[in-house]
């Protein structure tokens, strides 16, 4: 990071550039307003500390934000995962508070294998009403954002469901190498998609897809079963979410887990650099996404905000990070300063000077 | 086709046009529905139980027919729910504060429209998508009822008391409240204002194809502003009815409401896609969510989380219904 | 009806975007009570020509007199309020509205601010009577097929009392009875006294019906025609423009004789392919290592040949067996499983992924058909591109950079090397060398002689006769849809030769082998 002024440009022109500056900015801010802010330390052997804290909090929202991308990148949107975290939630919770033994291993990863296939099935269902039936994703995904909620109550027969696992509890507050292990679920999660995508040609066919529809098609690309999968994958990231978000108050609620975690997620992809039009996209920028989300947060009820009010400020983040993103407004934005700083115009602004 | 008598172009010409199924789908699965509670509880044919329906899901009807204008232009309004709890919010606390009723009505019924124009103006200047912008919209005005209150704000001004208690219709005890005569005149007034003005028929051009709008020279861009504006006011209108309802503003009331208000206008038969729909079906869709929301509260051994999940259903029923008769005009 | 004086003249027209003259000095007249073809292939400038006159641009230089009032319309708008309306090729209304409303909306007859719904529907009824239109105007537009709407667009057109009606490419989509009724409505509008700008692809369409023809080429004017003193062959030529004598010094020495044993098994065997509203069927035999040119005018079915044989439009009509497979291909995938690739003419929405690096770009075709689960190796990779952009001399030679940063011929390249990298038995280029600079052209003309060279089957796809005499073994001549003639392209095959054959649509030495 030298400061030399012609290395900062393409500094500047980083996709990251912008999401890494917020966060850098809002921890320093949060420094200065309460010096403690960054100490990090041990007790028990585990770490604790603010920063912790915002990782593993961050950890589902991480979690569905990455599905999320995939999703975003075809071009599509899945308003489904915050009732698919409560329902794969409200799922392995029933199956755990029904075992004789809840603290055994066996039953907790029955729970789990249950609740993530039941996700894999609705993740699915997104995909076929997408891909197959050629339903727009945002009102295909809206069937299930309404009636997921409807479901996780139904399993969870409108109670909150108490559960004492150690083993379930674990996933959302167990430790590992001093750090939360929540931590590392998310990581791995992180790590297995980049792989997904990156070692294989995935990520290649996801962002042709996203950038241009029927480009691919023309070179051979078969979307439909690209487009299916990143709904099931999306559901599988949102079923893990759920089993976090559950782990952490050892209880399911079917009508609060995860509730808006879709548009927090959401948020985070557009933080994150990637386009609401699909195309490209970028992982790393989503998790900073998520981490630039919950340090807000975080900082909020640090300053004894209350978390709903908080909504005001995520409400100018998501104005100013779209704004920023628009091409329109850049467009006048450069224009007001003049002609001095020619910036490259909007891509659809050619066609029209193109004479036929 | 027949290429020599260009009257026989057309392909299918059923007794009934076929934008009108849906409509007329709901009305039927709407009477299915009544006759089915009917049927079964001897309760559910006492008139008050339709007025009770009107009475409970007054503002919803407001809401809906706002978000009706925006959905037929194809965009999506997501802030509505929390426009209304903003609403009720700020009446209530400024009915705290000693203002008198004439003012704040004033004053709540201007926030809504004016968040509305703002977005509106963001979505058409800057080319943001509908749905971030409505969804910051959202989170402003959610944030707002808490920056007002943590708590839920009680309402004891006479005139709001007043209007919440009174009982229009026959002294034996079937009555209708103003909420459902302020409803009627919302749901008169845009059924008129889409139906026989120009503003009307531009959002329809709008949703059926914006690039024809503009080529035919109507005003695409003042028209888009002004859904959302209409929207916001319809929002506006739907918080005061809740606070006289409820005769509180609570910051967390109608989480969520949102997705009701678009399952309302879904299943009332509006495309959600823009260009077909009319205030009528969005009526019907609203009394379907009441009556199947009633249908459960008599029933007794149904849990109130089986609202959802058949609202659920027949969202995916309408939508493949409207998929199958194949309205798609893009 | 020549008496009269014109209704409209436009005098030394000229407009320049950025780099490109569009229109350079162009005269333009049209009289009261006759259709008037403006006919140039494309880029002629015939598109701004309109623009132009509506005021979607801005005039450089010249005058344009309405009337005998010198006029500068501020846009569409406005021309059509004073008297110049527009219907353009896709149909610019909205099909959800009914036919009433989509003649009047935005105009609509009111009373206290009200839209009188009857008054609009008796007034739609009487305009569509005077097109002799007998259809519900309370229905939905949609409900009726494209020529009932084109005439619906028609009938808002002319409602504004218009003197000049501009039909650009009316009739593209439309059958021969559609077309039929709406010359029908055409002529009794110039009975009428109206003078219509009738833009159309379609030869037999201008000599139908227009009584004058203004032809235009690179953004000049040639001249401008009674329809019955310009031949067919004349005209041909006046749109492509080239001197014959130079056309054929040019691909004399270059003249590739059918070498190709036309005993052996063809590659590609179309018989009787087509597609409604695309083109009519045809059968076509390509063979291995065997140029095959389709020549005709632009919007002559060209491309919808190419899309046939590449399964990008399904046919509803015949079959194609390509190396001895099933005898439909259906969709890409199964063409490019069968050795196929297909460069389209529309490099922007149907070629590149412009966020993609050249590098992506590159491998798409071969990724897709290895599927996902087993990528490339980056070795390999970088072989490839590093090999194609070498032998193609893309550049910039960074296959980092996104592809939307590459110039037009670049861009065309890259997408070359998508299907080289395929390594395909048959490549079909669709205007391969269209808005590309000089020496890109030669490099890709080079190219296509070396590959069939090598034993690719080339389908070859241009506007440019002398382009596709000098590379073909066989053109097959396109016009109106209908593929009217395959020709050797032996010693007496000659550019004149072709012109004759897109203008009269019969080919002298039919071949189908």
């Amino acid at each position: 990071m030298n400061a030399v002024a012609d290395r900062l440009r393409p500094l500047t022109g980083h996709r990251l550039f912008w999401p890494v500056l917020v966060l850098v900015v809002m921890i320093l801010a949060n420094t200065v307003y309460r010096p403690g802010f960054l100490s990090v330390e041990v007790k028990n052997g585990h770490l604790y500390g603010t920063p912790v804290d915002i990782l593993r909090l961050s950890a589902p929202l991480i979690l569905v934000a990455l599905g999320m991308t995939l999703v975003i990148a075809t071009g599509g949107i899945d308003l489904s995962v915050g009732s698919l975290c409560a329902i794969s939630g409200a799922i392995a919770c029933l199956h755990i508070s029904e075992a004789p033994d809840q603290n055994s291993l066996s039953t907790v990863f029955t729970a789990l294998a249950l609740a993530f296939g039941a996700a894999l099935a609705l993740g699915a269902w997104n995909g076929v009403l997408v891909a197959v039936i050629g339903i727009q994703p945002i009102i295909a995904t809206l069937i299930l954002m309404v009636a997921g909620r409807g479901l996780a109550q139904l399993v969870t027969e409108g109670q909150i469901l108490t559960i004492n696992s150690g083993p379930y509890r674990a996933i959302g507050l167990g430790h590992f190498l001093t750090l939360p292990l929540a931590i590392f679920i998310a990581l791995a999660a992180a790590l297995l998609i980049a792989a997904f995508t990156r070692r294989t040609a995935l990520g290649l066919i996801v962002e042709s897809v996203g950038g241009n529809a029927e480009a691919s098609r023309l070179a051979g690309i078969r979307s439909s079963r690209v487009v299916f999968l990143v709904y099931v994958v999306s559901a599988a990231c949102a079923a893990i979410a759920g089993f976090m978000m559950t782990a952490n108050v050892s209880s399911a609620d079917g009508n609060a887990a995860g509730l808006w975690v879709e548009l927090d997620a959401i948020l985070a992809v557009v933080i994150g650099g990637t386009s609401l039009a699909g195309g490209r996209f970028s992982l790393g920028g989503t998790i900073l996404g998520a981490l630039i989300i919950q340090t807000l947060t975080t900082s909020v009820y640090a300053m004894n905000i209350s978390p709903q009010t908080a909504l005001l400020f995520k409400a100018v983040v998501v104005i100013a990070v779209c704004l920023i993103q628009s091409p329109a407004f850049r467009a006048r934005f450069s224009r007001r300063r003049g002609g001095s700083t020619p910036r490259p115009t909007a891509p659809r602004r050619e066609k029209e000077q193109v004479p036929a | 086709m027949s290429s020599t008598s260009l009257t026989t172009g057309r392909g299918w010409r059923p007794a009934v046009p076929r934008r009108h199924v849906p409509v007329l789908a709901t009305l039927a699965l709407l009477l299915v529905m009544y006759g089915v509670g009917v049927s079964q509880y001897q309760a559910f044919s006492n008139v008050q139980v339709v007025f009770n329906v009107f009475i409970d899901n007054g503002f919803l009807l407001v809401v809906a027919v706002g978000m009706t204008f925006v959905i037929l232009t194809g965009g999506i309004d997501l802030s509505v729910g929390s426009v209304v709890a903003m609403t009720a919010m700020v009446s209530a606390s400024l009915l705290q504060a000693g203002l008198p009723a004439a003012l704040v009505l004033v004053i709540a019924l201007l926030i809504g429209p004016t968040l509305g124009f703002l977005m509106g103006c963001a979505i058409h200047f800057f080319e943001i998508q509908p749905f971030i912008v409505t969804l910051a919209g959202m989170f402003f005005a959610r944030g707002m009822c808490t920056f007002i209150s943590d708590a839920s704000i009680p309402i004891t001004d006479g005139f709001w008391t007043a209007v919440s208690q009174e009982r229009i219709g026959d002294p034996r005890g079937n009555f209708v409240s103003v909420i459902v005569l302020i409803a009627f005149a919302v749901v008169l007034v845009a059924a008129y204002v889409l139906a026989y003005t120009r503003f009307g028929r531009t959002v329809y051009a709008i949703g059926g194809n914006p690039q024809s709008a503009l080529l035919m020279g109507l005003p695409v861009g003042r028209t888009r502003i002004a859904v959302y504006t209409v929207s916001g006011l319809c929002s506006a209108i739907g918080g005061i009815l809740l606070s006289f309802y409820t005769l509180s503003g609570a910051p967390l009331i109608a989480v969520g409401m949102e997705l009701d208000v678009i399952a309302a206008v879904v299943i009332g038969g509006t495309v959600l896609t823009g260009g077909s729909g009319y205030v009528f079906g969005t009526v019907l869709g609203v009394l379907v969510l009441g009556v199947i929301q009633t249908l459960i509260t008599f029933d007794g051994s149904l849990n109130s989380w089986w609202t959802r999940i058949v609202i659920g259903g027949l969202l995916f029923a309408f939508i493949l219904l409207q998929r199958l008769i194949g309205i798609r005009f893009k | 009806m020549t008496d009269s004086r014109p209704v409209l003249t436009m005098t030394g027209i000229s407009k320049t975007f950025p780099g490109v003259r569009a229109l350079h000095n162009v005269d333009f007249r049209l009289f009261p009570g006759e259709v008037h073809a403006l006919m140039g292939e494309n880029g002629a400038g015939k598109s701004t020509l309109i623009k132009v006159l509506t005021g979607v641009y801005a005039i450089d230089e010249g005058t344009v007199v309405l009337d005998g009032e010198q006029v500068a319309f501020s846009g569409p708008m406005q021309a059509s309020a004073s008297g110049v309306s527009t219907v353009y090729q896709e149909v610019n209304l909205c099909t959800n509205l009914s036919v009433a409303e989509n003649i009047f909306i935005g105009r609509e007859p009111r009373r206290f601010g009200a839209i009188r719904w009857g008054e609009m529907r008796r007034r739609a009824r009487a305009l569509l009577a005077r097109l002799d239109l007998d259809i519900d105007v309370t229905a939905q537009l949609g409900t009726y097929s494209l020529a009932v709407q084109q005439m619906v667009a028609i009938a808002r057109a002319i409602d504004v009392r218009a003197r000049v009606l501009i039909l650009d490419e009316p009739t593209s989509s439309l059958d021969a009875g559609e077309v039929a009724q709406l010359f029908r409505i055409m002529r009794q509008l110039r009975d009428e006294g109206i003078g219509i700008l009738f833009v159309t692809h379609f030869l037999d369409q201008v000599y139908g019906i227009a009584d004058r023809i203004t032809v235009l080429r690179n953004g000049a004017l040639v001249g401008e025609y009674r329809t019955e003193e310009l031949p067919q062959l004349s005209l041909v030529e006046k749109m492509i423009g080239k001197e014959l004598d130079v056309l054929e010094r040019l691909d004399e020495h270059q003249k590739r004789t059918a070498a190709v044993r036309s005993d052996a098994a063809p590659l590609v065997d179309a018989s009787e392919l087509g597609r409604k509203g695309g083109v009519a069927p045809f059968s076509l035999r390509i063979h291995a290592g065997e140029v095959v040119g389709l020549a005709g005018l632009l919007g002559s079915g060209r491309t919808e040949v190419a899309r046939l044989l590449f399964g990008a439009d399904r046919a509803d009509h015949g079959t194609v067996v390509i190396d001895g497979g099933g005898t439909q291909v259906r969709n890409p995938v199964q063409a490019i499983g069968r050795g196929v690739g297909f460069c389209s003419e529309n490099r922007r929405a149907e070629g590149v992924v412009p966020e993609l690096s050249v590098r992506e770009n590159m491998i798409l075709a071969m990724q897709a058909a290895r599927g996902w689960l087993r990528p490339i190796p980056r070795r390999r990779q970088d072989e490839l591109v590093e090999k194609y952009i070498q032998a193609l001399s893309i550049r910039p030679a960074n296959p980092d950079l996104p592809v939307r940063n590459l110039s037009g011929g670049n861009q065309q390249k890259v997408l070359l090397a998508r299907w080289l990298i395929t390594e395909p038995r048959l490549l079909i280029l669709d205007e391969p060398t269209r808005g590309i600079d000089i020496g890109a052209k030669a490099e890709i003309q080079k190219l296509v002689v070396q590959l069939s060279d090598d034993g690719m089957a080339v389908l070859f796809i241009s506007a440019e006769l002398e382009e596709v005499l000098r590379l073909s073994h066989r053109v097959a001549v396109m016009r109106d849809r209908t593929m009217v003639a395959q020709l050797d392209n032996d010693d007496t095959l000659d550019a004149d030769r072709v012109l004759q054959t897109i203008a009269s649509g019969t080919g002298s030495a039919e071949v189908i082998r």
